[in-house]
């Protein structure tokens, strides 16, 4: 299995292309950031506290599990985001890989 | 003379059903919406370009969704509609709230709070895994995205969310693996009397065990998790339980839907230092309402599920009774005969969650027994073992001393998804009823808040 989210429905829409960390992924117009991402992979970002890879939970906006940046840096909720063209994607805040290696 | 403002917060049921009757009062209220639509979370729209019907999308609950988002496109015009927009602070007789980086203080006369609920979580081992969601985000992921959660689906907890839920996914083509519920099937039978005041939502419960069973979808009450599998890196490969006789079992799949009923998001109540009361049934601190829905802090209204879980449909019934309440308080009469005959169906309405909390009550003793090893704060990966030395080691009394010490509640959910077992844990270490454990206490903003948020004075 390679995609979390199975689609059953809904599959007649226009394409949108964006990438994560770097790599070039293709969803749906309409789709959210996280089903966008979840029909691509198996999560959207790594715990910070060691306990492995997350994929979301409520999908609601309250438990702030699918928190994703923007290349430039800005903080996503990709549960309530739309997927759309030209996004690109970090699943690590802004600075961790360099904090990493310092 | 100072214009009488009205605030709504929420577009749901309730949220709508205020502003309708406040609208027919002659008042354009605000009304503040977390969503990009109107709708709520139960009655949440798809997409533009999404094409299902009402009757796919919401089943026996189609013509009054229909209604509702109907009844906001009437009003739309009529209403200082803000849409995508947090509201996360209440003082001074004004309303924060924030949309786009931007904060803004709103004055008020009346704050009718339609704040929602969300889902009451249950720690599991292995409930962190990637491909564990909330049952209320399993339900948004097929209305909102006509996406199922995994190609084999197992729903955990209790209540009639869970058996709706399956039945949804279901009709829908997705492959449900299980259902498996905490609680044994008897306890519906005690319930009944209470259900039956609602004789027709007590049937579509009847409907959607039908369409499980003929659907071949293997459904087990009275069960105890053991715990969800699977690996760091790519998440859940299946599911052990203990089943109503005793017997370990043990299922693949590649996603869970957990929940046990919902909890009302009462942070705005909170702030706003209205008072709560502990409701023994759902063992849940719920705010203080009258009838009507006034809560003990002037000015301040609850309706919805965000006062007291009492589903969609009297959701519509206390949003009416609410912005009825907030009118008349502010000398504007309502129809007595229309009030009474809410006051009366709302009355049902409670008769029948009662009986839902008879049929699948909150299983606190498995939250108070959760093992030391499991994670207890899914924010922060704490443990159950954790919390518990902050009782027996820290000598915390409570569960706000309990979250200082160990971070329980502190993490970026706010203590929604930890908050009702992180208070049976400290309860059952103490030995004492969980309402001796207090409830955790609501800080500003309710939501996190990006850093570069700046206040617009215009």
């Amino acid at each position: 299995m390679t995609a979390r989210f199975q689609r059953l429905a809904e599959t007649d829409r226009a394409e949108v292309r964006f990438t994560v960390d770097g790599t070039p992924l293709s969803a749906l117009a309409g789709d959210s950031l996280l089903t966008a991402m979840l029909t691509n992979g198996l999560s959207v970002r790594a715990s910070e506290f060691g306990d492995g890879n997350r994929a979301g939970f409520c999908l609601m906006a309250a438990c702030q599990d699918c928190w994703v940046w923007t290349e430039a840096g800005t903080r996503l909720r990709a549960c309530s985001t739309l997927a759309e063209d030209g996004l690109a994607i970090s699943t690590q805040q802004p600075g961790a890989a360099w904090l990493k290696n310092a | 003379m100072v214009e009488k403002r009205v605030i709504v917060v929420g577009a749901g049921p309730a949220g709508i059903r205020a502003a309708e009757t406040l609208v027919a009062a002659g008042i354009r209220p605000v009304l503040i919406d977390e969503g990009r639509r109107d709708g709520g979370q139960i009655y949440r729209r798809q997409p533009d370009g999404f094409t299902r019907s009402y009757e796919t999308l919401y089943g026996t609950e189609a013509a009054r969704a229909r209604a509702v988002h109907d009844t906001f496109e009437a009003i739309r015009d009529r209403i200082d509609y803000r849409a995508e927009t947090l509201a996360w602070n209440v003082s001074d007789g004004r309303l924060w709230t924030a949309r786009d980086g931007e904060a803004e203080a709103i004055p008020y006369s009346a704050l009718i709070v339609c704040s929602g609920a969300t889902d009451r979580l249950l720690p599991v081992p292995g409930w962190n895994r990637a491909g564990v969601f909330s049952l209320g985000g399993s339900q948004i992921a097929l209305k909102a995205q006509a996406c199922s959660i995994g190609s084999k689906v197992v729903f955990m907890g209790s209540g009639p969310l869970l058996y709706l839920v399956a039945a949804q996914y279901v009709k829908a083509g997705a492959n449900v693996a299980a259902v498996l519920d905490t609680s044994p099937f008897m306890k519906r039978v005690r319930a009944a009397p209470f259900m039956a005041v609602l004789p027709d939502l007590l049937f579509a419960g009847v409907g959607l065990m039908r369409t499980l069973k003929t659907a071949g979808v293997r459904i087990a009450t009275g069960i105890t998790p053991v715990s969800i599998e699977g690996s760091d890196d790519t998440g859940v490969s299946g599911i052990r339980y203990t089943d109503g006789s005793g017997r370990e079992q043990h299922m693949d799949c590649d996603a869970v839907a957990m929940g046990w009923h919902l909890r009302p998001e009462t942070q705005l109540a909170d702030i706003a230092r209205c008072d709560f009361a502990f409701d023994a049934p759902t063992r849940q601190w719920l705010p203080v309402t009258d009838d009507d829905g006034r809560a003990t802090s002037d000015g301040i209204y609850l309706a919805g599920d965000g006062a007291r879980v009492l589903g969609a449909r009297c959701a519509e019934v206390t949003g009416r009774l609410a912005a009825m309440a907030a009118l008349s308080d502010m000398g504007i009469a309502g129809d007595p005969a229309a009030r009474q005959s809410l006051l009366a169906e709302k009355a049902r309405y409670r008769r029948f969650a009662q009986g839902l909390a008879i049929a699948f009550p909150w299983p606190h003793e498995l939250a108070a027994n959760v093992p030391d090893d499991t994670v207890v704060c899914r924010c922060e990966a704490v443990t159950a073992g954790t919390l518990r030395e902050t009782v027996d080691i820290g000598g915390a009394t409570e569960t706000n001393r309990a979250k200082s010490f160990s971070r329980v509640g502190m993490g970026r959910c706010q203590g929604r998804y930890c908050g009702n077992a992180s208070a049976e844990i400290v309860a059952a270490m103490r030995r004492e009823p969980v309402e001796a454990a207090g409830r955790l206490r609501t800080q500003a903003p309710v939501k996190p808040l990006s850093i570069a948020t700046v206040r617009n004075e215009a």
